[in-house]
């Protein structure tokens, strides 16, 4: 475990020591997530398949990060292990200075409704319920009153440009449309980590930047964002980039360095 | 999560597959449709038994000396024989009884027969019956009359060729006359009417308005109790405990007169409306078994098919269950979710129902002369069972649902 962490490429110190210095208590509180040797591994039938396999990360309040990587090397992985959707096989995983490893169903449940804002490739808003009504879901389970919630619905849906389609269903919307329902919904009760795996991945090139707009405006009013990417362009709106390969992280680097390396062709 | 959301939500999901749901209500609706029907008509009968029929036939507080019940719904053919072989009560009785009550205890004897009546009036003669009652007879039935006047008591006396007559009579005889102080014409002697009594009603398709009555001691009161028969002699007494004493001093007169040996069992009957009910309670426990037994199989295949349309409803919605549980959703929200989604469906079957089982009620009471009464609390019931047995179907399928890993969920298709 600890030649995994001395392996694990850690981008600058601060991450590193943020990583090693874990060992001990809860990390210090402005890293908002910081992962140990996370390791998950799934049964197929006898084949053991490691989709991750000691992940260090340590990432920073209002970092912007974009996570890359092949297909198949555990950046959905990662995400869902992040955002608590998924429990490791082992490691460790600290969330605002808080570890999640030992967290129960309900405490789990409380962090995804009011720390987690999870934007998926497949939007995952419920078919028969309007926009509003999406947004409202994770202020319905923080047990905000109906008036209170109707508000900061449509608060969050005019935030991303959606003010006038909040009684339209998923189906009357465009998949641009859809997919800021789903960041309204994500941003509506303010957590600390906003989460997306390949939100552009189901959207044309012209309805992609304008997600990214999206994301790009979020990060710079201070928001976290971690975003899992194939494009290499709009990892290039990210600040950081994390590289994943075969469940490791293979590189992580600030994006000056980063864009020095992709104009080497290096990635 | 609220349970007013929930309940919104469940009544959405309802609204979105109405057919589907219909089907799953109909088993639920049909256990709720027979017990409020068999609810209704079983309280229905029996408001009208002890308030109508009994009520009408024997008054409260009171009792009646007599040969056989008045309402008689023996069966077998050996108590028949005994009611067959017994003595009448006679005329004669009646001084040793009224003897041995307490003062103050009201008695009153008749007799009574079916004539046929003719008028001046009305060519076709109509069948009454026939009372020759003793003085305190109104007050014990509490008969009022509508027009004229009761008997004076030397009418009683002087046996004066005075009656009053029912409702029906007056109509039919006297359709566009006052019929106080007019002649009706009883086995060729003209009587005079001084009375019209209160509207009385019906049981059982059989009118309560049919008579006529006369002073015990007139001639058409001879005329009816020729061997001196009497049909009754009834007693009432202040209170409901001062009956049991005076009926057992009636008892004992009657049992010394007919010299009957301690061993032998009463050859009379002392009838009181609760004995006249007994038959009634016997029938209505029998109607209240098939009545829970015959909803309970519905509410049985209604919660089968809830709790398969539940477990059908989960895996159809393994990702909304994914959705809600990556939003925030705790065990518990998706648990009551689904357990309010099922109780509601149930409750609107049950409450469905209610209203088609009232339907139905009227429809049996409108067809057939079998009463039905609306229990407000059979309403309770019936949406109360429909709640609970949602509940029970949803229980195993909600937690199924609770139980689901949030990832695992969200891959589903
Ligand atoms: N539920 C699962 N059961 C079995 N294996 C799985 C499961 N989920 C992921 N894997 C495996 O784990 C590895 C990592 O998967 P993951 O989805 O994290 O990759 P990814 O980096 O997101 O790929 P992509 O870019 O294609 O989305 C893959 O080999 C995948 O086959
Ligand atoms: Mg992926």
């Amino acid at each position: 475990m600890s030649q995994d962490i001395i392996e694990a490429p850690l981008g600058a110190t601060a991450e590193r020591q943020a990583v090693v210095r874990a060992t001990g208590g809860a990390p210090d509180k402005d890293w908002v997530i910081v992962t140990r040797g996370i390791k998950r591994e799934y049964d197929m039938g006898g084949e053991i398949v490691r989709a991750l396999r000691g992940v260090d990360l340590a990432i920073q309040r209002n970092e912007y990060v974009a996570i890359m990587g092949p297909s198949g090397s555990g950046k959905s992985t990662l995400m869902n292990v992040i955002g608590c959707l998924d429990t490791p096989n082992d490691g460790e995983y600290w969330l605002n200075g808080t570890r999640v490893s030992s967290m129960s169903e309900d405490e789990l449940a409380r962090v995804r409704n009011k720390e987690i804002g999870f934007v998926f490739q497949t939007f995952n808003l419920l078919p028969r319920a309007t926009a509003l009504h999406n947004v409202e879901l994770p202020l319905v389970y923080a047990g905000v009153s109906g008036v209170e919630r109707k508000r900061r619905a449509r608060e969050a849906l005019e935030r991303v440009q959606l003010g006038s389609r909040v009684d339209h269903r998923p189906n009357e919307l465009s998949g641009g449309q859809r997919q800021r329902v789903a960041i309204a919904r994500a941003l509506v009760n303010n957590p600390s980590i906003l989460l997306a795996d390949e939100p552009t991945g189901n959207l044309d090139s012209t309805t992609s930047e304008e997600i990214m707009r999206v994301f790009e405006s979020l990060a710079s009013e201070g928001q976290t964002v971690i975003m899992v990417t194939h494009e290499p362009d709009i990892a290039a709106h990210a600040r950081r980039v994390v590289v994943l390969r075969d469940g490791l992280v293979a590189s992580d680097e600030r994006q000056s360095a980063f864009m020095e390396q992709l104009r080497r062709g290096g990635v | 999560m609220s349970f007013i959301e929930a309940i919104r939500l469940a009544l959405q999901q309802i609204w979105v597959q109405k057919l589907k749901s219909f089907f799953t209500l109909l088993g639920v609706m049909i256990g709720v449709t027979f017990l409020i029907a068999v609810v209704s008509i079983v309280g229905g009968m029996s408001k009208y038994m002890s308030e109508q029929l009994v009520g009408k036939v024997i008054a409260i507080n009171s009792f009646e000396l007599r040969r056989t019940p008045k309402i008689n719904f023996h069966g077998d053919e050996e108590t028949q024989r005994e009611l067959r072989r017994r003595p009448e009560v006679r005329i004669e009785d009646i001084a040793p009884v009224v003897a041995a009550l307490s003062p103050g205890t009201r008695w009153a004897a008749y007799a009574a027969n079916g004539f046929n009546v003719e008028s001046r009036y009305v060519n076709k003669p109509k069948p009454a019956s026939f009372f020759g009652v003793t003085d305190q007879y109104f007050e014990i039935k509490r008969m009022e009359p509508a027009k004229g006047r009761l008997f004076a008591p030397q009418e009683y006396v002087n046996a004066g060729n005075v009656i009053v007559i029912g409702d029906e009579i007056a109509t039919y005889y006297f359709p566009s006359v006052d019929p106080i102080g007019r002649e009706l014409i009883i086995k060729g002697a003209p009587y005079t009417v001084v009375g019209v009594m209160e509207k009385q009603g019906s049981a059982f398709g059989r009118s309560f308005d049919q008579f006529v009555m006369a002073p015990m001691n007139s001639p058409l009161g001879r005329l009816k109790t020729p061997h001196g028969a009497l049909n009754s002699i009834m007693v009432q007494t202040p209170s409901r405990d001062g009956m049991i004493a005076e009926m057992q001093a009636v008892r004992e007169v009657m049992r010394t007169r007919r010299h009957l040996r301690p061993s032998q069992k009463d050859n009379f009957e002392l009838e009181t409306s609760e004995s006249a009910l007994e038959f009634w309670n016997k029938i209505k426990s029998y109607l209240v078994v098939a009545g829970v037994a015959l909803p309970a199989i519905g509410l049985v295949v209604g919660a089968i098919v809830i709790m398969n349309i539940m477990l059908v409803a989960v895996a159809e919605r393994t990702r909304e269950i994914g959705i809600r549980k990556s939003l925030g959703a705790r065990r518990r929200d998706i648990m009551s979710q689904f357990l309010v989604e099922s109780a509601t469906l149930s409750t609107v079957g049950a409450a469905l129902g209610v209203a088609t089982g009232f339907a139905f009620a009227k429809l049996i009471s409108m067809v057939s002369p079998l009463p039905a009464a609306v229990e407000l609390w059979s309403v309770f019931l019936g949406v109360g069972i429909g709640a609970g047995v949602g509940v029970i179907a949803g229980v195993y399928p909600a937690s199924q649902a609770s139980r689901l890993d949030p990832i695992t969920a969200l891959r589903a298709e």
